[in-house]
């Protein structure tokens, strides 16, 4: 027990303060698209050209970027710099998905569920992660928040083992053929009123796998309560969407 | 009889040099240098005018060359899988792919349940293997699993507590990569290579640019070639930390379980200090890398990975001095020598039972020609503790060479242009990923785009091994094993 001890004391106390003014992310994170629209002459279109995912159109002569479907590769923003900025802000999640659609500076992001869903849900939310069809990294960093670092405990979050106890699924992935019906028994089991989160490109997009005959997406009779974009998010960003989610963040 | 064409890693390789051997010179060549030690890191089948041409590479890692052999047949070929195990997979996967029937195949199953003709194959629906007896059960598992993890679906043969025999269903990651990288690479090629398994980008996509630039015949600049090495050392030091903690995890030991929860993002953080994403996405690209260091950031990293080290030193220290979690460890889930040779198993968890293979010591390139990789004093007891203790050892020297590495980066570009890639050529190119020994074999046409790309991940050799692991084991031992290897589920599926 005694080397335990010392070993704790070793380690040090690590659970970071959130939100928090003082986290500090790596200065080459790449986190909410900044869009020059007035610096875009509008007819090149080559940021459209040349994004892997589709998720640069040119619109009335304005790039708009889909966040759902942007993997983050900065791509863009080497291309035109003057247009195109990754800045640090990693809070990215929206409830719905045009509000992904960036265009000039205006964010809108997650907004609290609705008075009596907060109700039930606002101090105690437990989710059951439904990985369908990706990397494996989304599902990464939603274990990350699990561990003491984030503590995702103390905000009353939890992700559960069955969907029985669960009020909600998270699903990561882009729904392969061969996980859509593993995820609509899921979904099923769990008690309504329920909650769905799509974390990362893939599952709100398809993200790089979009248009394979392999995957086949999140149905849609099953609605979406919050996006959280990233490929794959940073752990911070499903920490910021889930608690905006449940208005414990304004 | 026309010999098989030896072949050395990374060399471009005219496809026209690859003789066709007949089918019964095909039989009779295989199980010949499979008997003289070839291991199979490559065995697939590419559509071609009048049927499948099959082509099968073998590693002779102790002379440190490779060997490919090819035939062309229609219909069916001959399975080698019954006087040779390490081919099942590979079988049953060319079956699959190319619609061809293993004759002689003893476990002739999907293994990815992928489109057939456009449509959905149901999953996890085949003839699982049974044992009967009035007092044995079945117990099935997933897709979908008690923890945040990727599906798979497992099936238990027991005896009360007992497992006589496991069987690992896959495919429900299956996203059809393979196909869309013919014609490449494209837009999209590099982001499929990053995100076959995404806590294996920087592996995979280093064996992917390695090819290429072996097709374009490009040399990566030095500086380059460390920065590289240092993404992918993070990378085995991450995963192998976070696994350490997962293994304590399983067996109720909560101090290494939480420490090492905050070691293993620690070390994700510095991979993001250099590249800005903490999986190590858009670093490694065909020509070199696309980030740079400089002096102020590597003193950061340096500071960084000291204190990481320190602290996992100190989560694992506590792993091996406490009796109750090594009572768990030890014994648990033995796969021997022989198993793991016979099924030519990879990576940390072959070399824990003793198989004493890596590419980065067999097929070095860059700077591990002048590195020595493999750990002295290693156990080889193939159980739970061999494959964490294993790891710890791998964690202490990648932390060696990446504390060298970042103080002796040389001077010069970090990219250079790769050029067009070679037409009508073949590449087969080797990386040890923090799992063991990736495989990418990629064809050319006559454009010099690709006409066929093969990625072959660790976890394809070593599913059956954690499958053998279980075998008279305890089923509540299955989490504790199935984590000493944890396996990748997307890169396997792909
Ligand atoms: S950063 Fe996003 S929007 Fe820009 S090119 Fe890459 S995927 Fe497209």
């Amino acid at each position: 027990m005694l080397k335990e001890i010392i070993s704790r004391l070793k380690q040090g106390h690590r659970t970071i303060d959130f939100p928090s003014a003082g986290i500090k992310l790596s200065p080459r994170f790449m986190g909410l698209p900044e869009i020059k629209c007035d610096a875009c002459g509008g007819n090149c279109a080559k940021c459209a050209d040349i994004c892997p995912t589709g998720a640069i159109e040119i619109t009335a002569g304005k790039p708009v970027l889909d966040m759902g479907r942007c993997v983050f590769c900065g791509k863009c923003a080497a291309l035109c710099p003057g247009v195109f900025k990754f800045g640090a802000d990693y809070k990215l999640a929206a409830s719905k998905r045009g509000d992904l659609l960036l265009t000039g500076e205006v964010v809108k992001r997650a907004e609290t569920l609705d008075a009596s869903m907060k109700k039930i849900f606002g101090r105690s939310l437990r989710l059951r992660v439904v990985s369908a069809g990706g990397c494996g990294a989304c599902e990464a960093d939603c274990n990350v928040l699990q561990t003491l670092v984030f503590d995702l405990g103390r905000f009353g979050v939890q992700f559960v083992a069955s969907p029985r106890h669960a009020d909600g699924i998270l699903v990561t992935g882009t729904v392969t053929q061969n996980m859509k019906l593993a995820l609509r028994k899921t979904y099923d089991a769990v008690p309504a009123p329920k909650i769905v989160v799509a974390a990362g490109a893939c599952a709100i997009s398809g993200g790089i796998y979009a248009g394979h005959p392999e995957t086949a997406g999140i149905p849609e009779d099953i609605p979406v309560n919050l996006y959280i974009p990233g490929c794959p998010p940073h752990p911070l960003t499903i920490l910021d969407g889930l608690l905006r989610l449940l208005g414990r963040i304004e | 009889m026309t010999a098989p064409l030896s072949l050395n890693h990374l060399e471009a390789a005219g496809f026209k040099s690859l003789t066709t051997l007949t089918p019964d010179e095909f039989y009779t060549s295989a199980p010949e240098r499979l008997t003289a030690g070839g291991r199979a890191v490559s065995y697939f089948g590419l559509p071609e005018e009048g049927g499948t041409r099959l082509i099968l590479i073998l590693a002779f890692d102790y002379e440190r060359r490779l060997e490919a052999l090819s035939t062309v047949l229609n219909d069916s070929f001959r399975s080698l899988t019954p006087d040779f195990p390490q081919l099942h997979l590979f079988e049953r996967e060319i079956a699959e792919q190319c619609d061809l029937k293993a004759e002689g195949h003893p476990w002739l199953k999907p293994v990815r349940y992928q489109l057939k003709s456009g449509l959905p194959v149901p999953p996890g629906i085949t003839e699982f293997f049974k044992v009967r007896g009035r007092e044995t059960h079945e117990v099935a598992v997933g897709p979908v699993h008690a923890g945040v993890i990727e599906p798979g679906h497992f099936r238990f043969q027991c005896h009360g507590e007992l497992v006589f025999h496991l069987e690992i269903a896959l495919g429900y990651q299956h996203r059809g990569i393979e196909s869309r990288l013919i014609g490449g690479p494209g837009k999209l090629t590099s982001h499929y290579m990053e995100t076959l398994a995404g806590d294996t980008t920087i592996g995979h996509a280093s064996a992917y640019c390695r090819a290429v630039e072996a097709l374009c015949c490009a040399r990566v600049p030095p500086r380059a070639e460390v920065l590289r090495a240092i993404m992918l050392e993070l990378e085995r030091m991450a995963n192998h930390t976070g696994d350490l903690g997962a293994l304590a995890g399983d067996v109720a030991y909560l101090p290494t379980a939480s420490f090492c929860g905050r070691l293993r993002g620690d070390i994700l953080n510095m991979s993001a200090l250099i590249c800005g994403n903490r999986f190590g996405r858009n670093m490694v690209i065909p020509g070199g890398t696309a980030f740079d260091l400089s002096p102020a950031l590597i003193k950061e990293l340096k500071l960084r990975l000291d204190a990481a080290f320190r602290d996992v030193r100190d989560a694992a220290d506590l792993l091996w001095s406490t009796s109750s979690v090594m009572a768990r460890f030890e014994g648990t889930g033995i796969v021997s020598k022989g198993t793991a040779m016979a099924l030519g198993l990879v990576g940390p968890a072959a070399r824990a039972s003793g198989v004493r293979h890596d590419v980065r010591h067999n097929f070095p390139v860059g700077i591990y020609n002048s590195k020595a990789v493999l750990s002295e004093g290693a156990p080889e007891s193939g159980d739970v503790y061999a494959r964490a203790y294993t790891r710890w050892l791998e964690i202490k020297r990648s932390y060696e060479l990446v504390s060298g590495l970042l103080y002796s980066l040389p001077a010069g570009p970090i990219f250079a242009v790769p050029g067009p890639m070679k037409a009508e050529s073949f590449v087969v190119s080797l990386e040890e990923g923090w799992r063991g020994e990736i495989c990418h074999t990629a064809v050319t046409d006559n454009a010099g785009k690709f006409r066929h790309y093969k990625i072959k991940d660790p976890s394809f050799n070593n599913w059956q091994g954690l499958a053998m692991a279980l075998r008279d084991g305890q089923i509540s031992d299955f989490p504790l094993c199935n984590k000493s290897f944890n396996l990748s589920y997307c890169g396997h599926d792909l």
